[in-house]
């Protein structure tokens, strides 16, 4: 049965970028420990033997021809930025690995 | 013909008139932006209206049809339409209901609204939904509540409750849904409407906003079976550019559906699913199922119980599945390209990691922000193979379940939902209430089968319930047919539509 | 603070090193992995973009023929198994240079694996080096950072990001763990990298070219105490983008791991990156669980099959190997083994083949190349390709050697014009009148001077010694300002002696 500390909230919204408030993690630690205990249950007939299906219907790719189309113009990919400067999206400050 | 008759004519009426002449695009579509201005104070169903646009489209179409250059169009041409706004529309805002997309106007249409736009149909508006398709009572969009127009102190269900009231309300005669775990069922049996869900990849999902991609799927929603299915064969089809659509035509839904109303079901086989009902279905809901599957029996159909064994596994398997590709899908929400940016507090670096975290914080509300922290753990290292690799093992058990049963009949049937629309805030509260609520409707995502609900009555309390029909992948005109003669044998007890039933004081205004 | 190094003999005869290498190669294909935007080096900033590119919501991937069939090219030269049915899947993680927050790539179904890349030593050996995978995934786009010093991360103050790059297809080769490489660790990995590098560009799926960073590799360096002992905690250093990089950072790292673990330490598992500047590697994070990708199928793409048929054909069209194609022109040419190997590690046989095919003899045009034209490359310090002089100027000279036009001085003369921009060789020939003297009367008049001017020499040589002939031409030259061709010279006097 999963259970779902504080800490492992906080690390899961870190994971996720999202800025938690405690009263949020506090709340998220009971409800998401109901949901846990509910798909538990997938287990019990997940057997070895059974393969997993990725897509409901099976299709094998199909392979686009390598043609290109007009692309947007920058006013448009940029139109719903944020922030933009030169052309392109400003990112605030990103720390180096 | 007053506007009040003319809204509450089928689509399938409206596009007579519209190719008799008898009523023009422009007359059609502006006695609906009418309806909206006067129904919207009570049913909130739209988040943007676009009655310029829709105004102009209709415009077009009338010169067109003018100057006899309809060729090649469908039945439906001229007809408006309202889209959820879960899909795409150049130059129409597009918000998921969601404050962290609030005020985008995309740069491109989904290929549904480029073939509903090459229909010559004008766009009425986006409707209102859950934040992001999550949720199953409109409740948990971050602009509003829909209200379900048979009782405005209930829910219209949900996600797609905008879609559903907007139909319902005679506010447009169609209009196009998601649905991912019932979200344009659900809401068709909670307003007594008509929703489908295709056969996954029937229905191109590119430019549809993606909730849980292995699951999504547009679906038309209306008021009558045949109007769902001439929608859906103006939608469906194969699209190169989303790589999940079966290469193959839209099946003859149409055709199935104008069979149907012949009302003669000799040799069709009907399967009531062993898994679906009992306990937890209310009384109402039950009787309602219950005179219809007899009415279906009467106009020949044989029917038999059949056993889906896995099927009460398929919502735990869905709860892991639907949050994991969540939390994937909604990563992008970061505050870069589109959409809400904010900043951290001071005190808080200036980063663009924490930029990230509390745009996010902010712009995503309490349902989205659970799903996707659950979904987040279901993927991470080590949960991997228990959780989301389970829940696809499920789906394959699933899907053998539903195979084996359509060798032995060719649709199966259940209620839509365990209970017809609730109260608000009847089920906020309880997240796993609310996902029960989707027992009935979440197997057909799972398996990739098509489902529709149509209404059939109402409970004791006076609000709709759906019944619920299940075909096999790829051949969705298998439903059509009983579902068009169920909804013909009613509407002769009812004496028309099951809406002629609900009080419409915004039409007498 | 400098790391204590030991000296690299002493490590290798103490440590046992394993290296590994993961290199992306970004594919020459029209438009982008996923969607039909064209790729262009160096265009305006964000103008490479469809909303699949950009990450819009609601946009969907759709697989790029052409690069699946690059893919299966690689993995055809890299003798893999290539899968029949492959699978894409997301890597999650956030930065801002990713516009879906996800990279999507091979997990656990690649469409290339378990293969190996036979690589030529400088003594001629051959060395295996095994081959993991070779899997197929998308580029990031590309941030400029503002406000530090030379636009480097450290200190900068915000980041401008272009997603032009965003979806170029790239194949990364992994190797798998290179065991008994030694004191050649370097050495194997450098010539694994350029080896790689040429049948990348034989195959025609990439520009191949690292300085513009369509080839980069992760460098993964252990060690341990003996070949029997499991694998050491391995460093990984990021993208390194030279081969001489590649091999000095293989160096630093093995003496560096060797002084850290003989002094008690312990190697972190950590990305290091290499500094070109200071020729040292610099630790970065260490791995922790934030780098929890969670991976899992993307289910907006279905499972890509290759059937046999579709091998077949590409197969069919499988160009010649670079090793095959070194063999066949070594034999052609006639050229010794250490004479090829020369032109390899110049990096000279494409422009050789060239000139060759221009005209020229193979000793001509290998003469240039790795004479002259390498001394002017080396002390420009810039590759002998980007040298502003063709393989059809190079072939020209030799013909107007060839034909007594030029001698060796004058060639080397018009050379340097055509280097300096002054034309083709013709056009430079003409321009300074570099051409030998041709008026027999003219040179015969220069001839009869000197003989008449030297007279004992002129005894030596009818006695037979050839000795002196040389200060006989070397008059003659004087005479005619160096434009008399040697050999006519010589001939002319034999006539007149006898």
């Amino acid at each position: 049965m999963a259970t779902f500390t504080r800490e492992e909230i906080e690390h899961l919204a870190d994971l996720a970028r999202i800025a938690l408030t405690d009263e949020e993690i506090t709340r998220m630690q009971s409800e998401l420990n109901a949901v846990a205990d509910a798909i538990d249950e997938v287990q019990k007939v997940a057997t070895d033997d059974v393969p997993p299906t990725a897509n409901p219907v099976p299709l094998e790719a199909y392979l686009r021809p390598d043609v290109a189309v007009t692309p947007l113009t920058q006013e448009e990919a940029l139109a719903g930025a944020p922030a933009t400067d030169q052309g392109m999206f400003v990112a605030p400050q990103i720390l180096g690995e | 013909m007053s506007n009040a008759e003319l809204v509450k004519l089928s689509a399938a009426q409206m596009a007579e008139k519209i190719r008799s002449k008898e009523v023009s695009s422009r007359e059609l579509t502006q006695a609906h932006l009418d309806v909206i201005e006067a129904a919207e104070p009570t049913v909130n169903a739209f988040l943007h209206v676009s009655g310029k646009e829709a105004l102009a489209q209709a415009d077009a179409f009338d010169k067109k049809l003018a100057a006899g250059d309809t060729e090649g169009l469908p039945e439906l041409a001229g007809v408006p339409i309202a889209i959820k706004d879960m899909i795409v529309t150049k130059g129409i805002p597009t918000t998921a209901a969601s404050k962290i997309l609030e005020g985008w106007v995309p740069p491109y249409d989904a290929t549904v609204i480029e073939k509903i736009k090459a229909a010559g149909m004008p766009i009425l508006g986006k409707t209102n939904l859950d934040e992001f398709a999550q949720g199953s009572s409109t409740e948990h969009s971050a602009f509003g509540n829909t209200h379900n127009p048979w009782d405005a102190t209930r829910v219209p269900g949900g996600s797609g409750g905008g879609s559903a009231s907007a139909v319902g309300s005679y506010e447009a005669p169609l209009a196009l849904g998601t649905d991912t775990g019932g979200s344009i069922r659900q809401p068709g049996a909670f307003t007594g409407t008509v929703g489908v869900k295709p056969t996954y990849g029937g229905v191109s999902r590119y430019g549809a906003i993606a909730m849980a991609s292995s699951l999504d799927q547009i679906g038309p929603c209306a008021r009558t079976v045949l109007d769902t299915a001439l929608l859906h064969e103006v939608i469906g089809g194969n699209d190169r550019r989303d790589s999940t659509s079966i290469p193959a035509p839209v099946p003859p839904v149409a055709a199935a559906a104008r069979e149907g109303l012949k009302r003669d079901l000799k040799g069709v086989r009907v399967g009531l699913i062993k898994e679906i009902g009992g306990e937890g279905f209310e009384a109402g809901v039950a009787a309602r199922f219950n005179e219809a599957v007899k009415l279906l029996e009467s106009m020949g159909a044989e029917v038999k119980e059949v056993s889906l064994p896995h099927l009460p596994y398929s919502l735990s398997a869905y709860y892991i599945i639907m949050p994991s590709e969540v939390s994937s899908n909604l990563a992008r929400y970061d505050g870069m390209r589109y959409g809400l940016r904010v900043m951290p507090p001071a005190g808080v670096p200036q980063t663009s990691a924490n930029m990230m975290a509390y745009t996010r914080e902010a712009g995503f509300g309490d349902e989205v922000k659970r799903r996707i922290i659950l979904g987040t753990y279901a993927l991470s290292a080590g949960y991997y193979d228990a959780w989301y690799g389970s829940a696809q093992k499920v789906r394959t058990l699933v899907i053998d379940d539903f195979n084996k049963a359509f060798e032995q009949v060719d649709v199966l049937v259940s209620p839509t939902a365990p209970s017809t629309a609730f109260h608000f805030g009847e089920k906020t509260s309880d997240p796993l209430s609310m996902y029960l609520g989707d027992v009935a409707t979440i197997p057909a995502n799972m398996a990739g089968v098509p489902a529709m609900s149509i209404p059939c009555g109402l409970s004791d309390n006076g609000m709709p319930v759906g019944f619920q029909f299940f075909a096999p992948q790829r051949h969705d005109e298998a439903m059509y047919k009983p579902a068009a003669a169920l909804e013909a044998a009613l509407e002769e007890q009812w004496g028309g539509n099951i809406l002629t039933k609900m009080a419409t004081p915004w039409l007498n205004a | 603070m400098a790391e204590k190094l030991m000296k690299f003999s002493e490590a290798v005869k103490r440590f046992d090193p394993v290296i590994g290498l993961e290199t992306h190669v970004e594919l020459c294909t029209n438009t982008k992995l996923f969607c039909p935007a064209h790729i262009e080096f160096g265009g305006e900033p964000n103008t490479q973009l469809t909303p699949v590119s950009l990450g819009l919501p609601g946009s969907l991937p759709v697989i790029n023929e052409t690069a699946v069939d690059f893919a299966i090219k690689l993995g055809l030269a890299l003798h893999c198994e290539i899968a029949e049915w492959s699978q894409f899947a997301r890597k999650n993680y956030f930065y801002p240079d990713m516009p879906r927050d996800y990279q999507i790539s091979q997990y656990d179904k690649p469409t290339n694996g378990n293969g190996y890349l036979d690589v030529e030593l400088d003594d001629g050996s051959i060395f295996r080096v095994p081959i993991e995978r070779a899997h197929i995934e998308d580029d990031a786009g590309k941030n400029t950072h503002v406000g530090g010093a030379d636009g480097r991360i450290e200190g900068a103050d915000h980041s401008l990001v272009d997603y032009n790059r965003a979806g170029v297809p790239l194949i990364e080769i992994v190797t798998k763990p290179i065991e008994g490489a030694g004191e050649r660790a370097a050495e194997i990995a450098g010539a694994y990298m350029r080896t790689l590098r040429d049948i990348v560009r034989a195959l025609g799926i990439s520009h191949a070219r690292m300085e513009q960073g369509n080839m980069r590799a992760d460098v993964n360096v252990s060690l341990r105490n003996k070949p029997t002992d499991p694998l050491g905690t391995r460093s990984e250093t990021k993208n390194v983008n030279s081969f001489r990089g590649i091999e000095k950072t293989i160096v630093y790292e093995i003496r560096r791991q060797a002084a850290l673990l003989t002094d008690g330490g312990e190697v972190l598992q950590e990305t290091r990156h290499w500094d070109e500047a200071t020729q040292t590697t610099a630790g970065g994070r260490v791995k922790t669980d934030a780098d929890d990708y969670r991976y899992f199928p993307d289910p907006d793409l279905v499972m890509l099959h290759i059937t046999k048929e579709h091998i077949e054909r590409i197969a069919k069209d499988m160009p010649e190997m670079p090793r095959e194609r070194r063999n066949r022109l070594q034999k052609e040419w006639k050229f010794s083994d250490l004479e090829m190997r020369d032109v390899i590690n110049a990096d000279a046989l494409d422009l050789i083949e060239d000139t060759v095919k221009a005209g020229a003899s193979a000793s001509g045009a290998k003469k240039w190349w790795l004479g002259e034209l390498s001394r002017e490359a080396n002390a420009q310090g810039v590759s002998l390709e980007e040298l502003p002089i063709t393989p059809a100027d190079v072939a020209e000279v030799e013909k107007l050697i060839a034909s007594g036009k030029l001698n060796d001085k004058l060639a080397k003369k018009t050379v340097s014009g055509v280097l300096a921009g002054e034309g083709t060789p013709d056009e430079v020939v003409k321009k300074h009148g570099y051409e030998v003297v041709q008026d027999t009367g003219a040179l015969e008049a220069a001839v009869d001077q000197a003989l008449a001017d030297n007279p004992d020499i002129v005894e030596k040589l009818k006695s037979g010694n050839m000795k002196p002939m040389g200060a006989i031409i070397g008059a003659v030259m004087r005479a005619t300002k160096g434009q008399a061709d040697a050999k006519a010279v010589s001939g002319l006097v034999m006539k007149k002696l006898h």
